[in-house]
């Protein structure tokens, strides 16, 4: 038995104050003649953390990808059904998949600053999209830095290479990055998985900081860090063809403490995965 | 057990004393080519070598510096002209280039690398120097037929070290800069390529010391006049060209004047083969 999103949850769950951002109605991902994902559907409120958690190669950061278009890169990638951000279907022909990526940013797995200086790998994005002067330039980079709880630590050395920053710290200055280009939705890939513990509490407090201004998207391995961080969960699971399924989805108490469905409990209470 | 121990040994140095075969060769050359003619830079004076104007064996004059400076302007004209081309074409073989396409490309480029620089020469020889001759004027045997020649042959090099520094990077670079809208265009100016900058200075380093070292399709292209150019028409002659042409007939001090002038080469050559390590090392 495949248990989709029931609408219903949402006002048993109190989510229906939220503002829905983005959505996937049926949604299916082939890689080729391979089904990764089949017939997800949900939706995500605005301004809050949603966790995606399953077991490995169940189809968590394929489907995060799809909201930043992200598969695209991938030949013979293709995406069936509905995917909105804001009511608008995201691969409509005419959507413009620039402005698409400004509002959906992405931190990926591993830190990844670009080979240059701090400032500029802030830089990086506004300069893409705008002219700035060079003093608007610096109130970005300033303002990303300290919205991403990084700003004291590097302020006196912006010129030196993002790379001789800790791992921590790069993670950080991504998503600096990303908040540079003012998006309205963070996509976070496992973004704590090559931290060490306390840097992955640093990154856990700055996203629930970030959730006031920002809706997170969150794949995570870490049932911890879903359950301490997360407003909502998702939990995927690979069907029998090794397509992802979404099995269950509400909020994060009621996932963690009243699983409706018995392989989310399985999962959850560590049977497997 | 210990003979065993010594059943290892023996292949450890066989290999060991090949191998030193291989660098003693490197050796004795360089050493063979500084006995041979470090004499006569001593007896004609080292400044009066490098930069003399006047080369006449007959006179018992050597002065190299015609011949620097038309390597120079040899090598400066086939950068000019080929780099571009090779970045191009590397990017567009990292980047664009749907696969299909690029497994064709690739071995064609590589083939570039086997053709026999004599008939690069030869083919310069019946097409460009009467090209030049007849659309720009002057002998044809020139400069400018040499570079494009040359830029033709450093080719190969240039395309596949860059496009190999290019697709080594790690796709996350890439991933990273696409997630924050920027085009693809955009991010291989402003990522890819800055990124892959110490690969792609060594390939055209390397490159360089392709066209320098060139001989047989220069001397076959180049006209090979002792004089200082005033043109890019004009013909010249190169370093390696100098010892292609007069070994044939040089005894005495004349051989020594191009050992010499082997010299000469030898430390441009290790120069650059060193700052391309240096570029390929510093990333």
């Amino acid at each position: 038995m495949r248990t989709g999103f029931v609408l219903g949850d949402n006002i048993r769950t109190g989510l229906s104050n939220y503002k829905i951002k983005l959505q996937t109605e049926n949604a299916c991902l082939y890689y080729g003649k391979f089904q990764a994902l089949r017939n997800i559907t949900l939706r995500i409120p605005e301004r809050s953390i949603t966790a995606i958690i399953g077991p490995s190669g169940c189809g968590k950061s394929s489907f995060l990808r799809i909201f930043n278009r992200m598969n695209d890169l991938i030949t013979g990638a293709r995406v069936e059904g509905k995917v909105e951000l804001d009511g608008q279907l995201i691969y409509e022909a005419h959507f413009d998949i620039v402005e698409l990526r400004k509002k959906v940013g992405m931190v990926f797995q591993k830190p990844n600053p670009f080979p240059m200086s701090i400032y500029d790998n802030i830089a990086f994005g506004p300069k893409q999209h705008n002219r700035y002067t060079k003093s608007e330039l610096d109130k970005i980079v300033e303002s990303s830095l300290k919205q991403a709880a990084l700003w004291d630590e590097v302020k006196d050395k912006l010129g030196q290479s993002a790379l001789g920053l800790s791992g921590g710290q790069q993670q950080r200055l991504c998503i600096a990055r990303v908040l540079a280009v003012e998006p309205e939705v963070i996509l976070m890939d496992e973004p704590c998985s090559a931290l060490d513990p306390a840097a992955t509490l640093r990154i856990e407090d700055l996203m629930r900081t970030l959730a006031e201004l920002y809706t997170i998207v969150i794949v995570t391995h870490n049932m911890q860090q879903a359950a301490r961080v997360s407003d909502t969960a998702a939990f995927f699971m690979m069907a029998s063809d090794r397509a992802g399924e979404l099995v269950e989805y509400g909020s994060t108490s009621q996932i963690f403490t009243n699983p409706r469905d018995k392989r989310t409990e399985d999962y959850i209470t560590g049977c497997f995965g | 057990m210990k003979l065993k121990k010594f059943g290892e040994r023996i292949p450890q140095s066989l290999f060991f004393l090949i191998a030193l075969s291989a660098l003693s060769a490197l050796a004795l050359i360089t050493i063979f080519i500084f006995i041979e003619g470090v004499p006569l830079i001593a007896k004609v004076g080292f400044f009066n070598f490098i930069f003399g104007m006047k080369w006449a064996p007959s006179l018992g004059q050597y002065g190299i510096f015609p011949m620097i400076v038309g390597t120079v302007l040899v090598t400066v004209g086939a950068v000019i002209i080929g780099v571009p081309i090779a970045l191009c074409c590397s990017i567009f073989l990292a980047e664009f280039a749907p696969r299909q396409l690029s497994m064709l490309v690739r071995p064609a480029i590589q083939l570039l690398a086997g053709i026999p620089s004599v008939v690069y020469g030869f083919w310069g020889l019946i097409f460009i120097v009467p090209a030049i001759r007849n659309y720009l004027g002057g002998p044809g045997l020139s400069i400018l037929a040499g570079s494009i020649i040359l830029a033709i042959m450093i080719l190969p090099t240039v395309i596949s070290i860059s496009e190999v520094s290019i697709l080594a990077l790690p796709p996350l670079l890439k991933e990273g800069a696409f997630a924050l809208g920027a085009t693809h265009w955009q991010t291989i100016r402003s990522v890819l390529l800055p990124a892959a900058k110490s690969g792609i200075l060594a390939s055209i380093i390397l490159g360089i010391g392709r066209a320098v070292g060139e001989t047989m399709a220069v001397i076959m292209v180049l006209g090979n006049a002792v004089a200082l150019p005033s043109s890019i028409l004009d013909p010249a002659r190169t370093l390696t060209t100098n010892i292609g042409i007069e070994m044939g007939y040089a005894s005495g001090e004349h051989q020594q004047a191009l050992f010499a002038t082997g010299i000469v080469l030898l430390v441009i050559i290790m120069i650059l083969n060193a700052s391309a390590q240096y570029a390929i090392r510093r990333k």
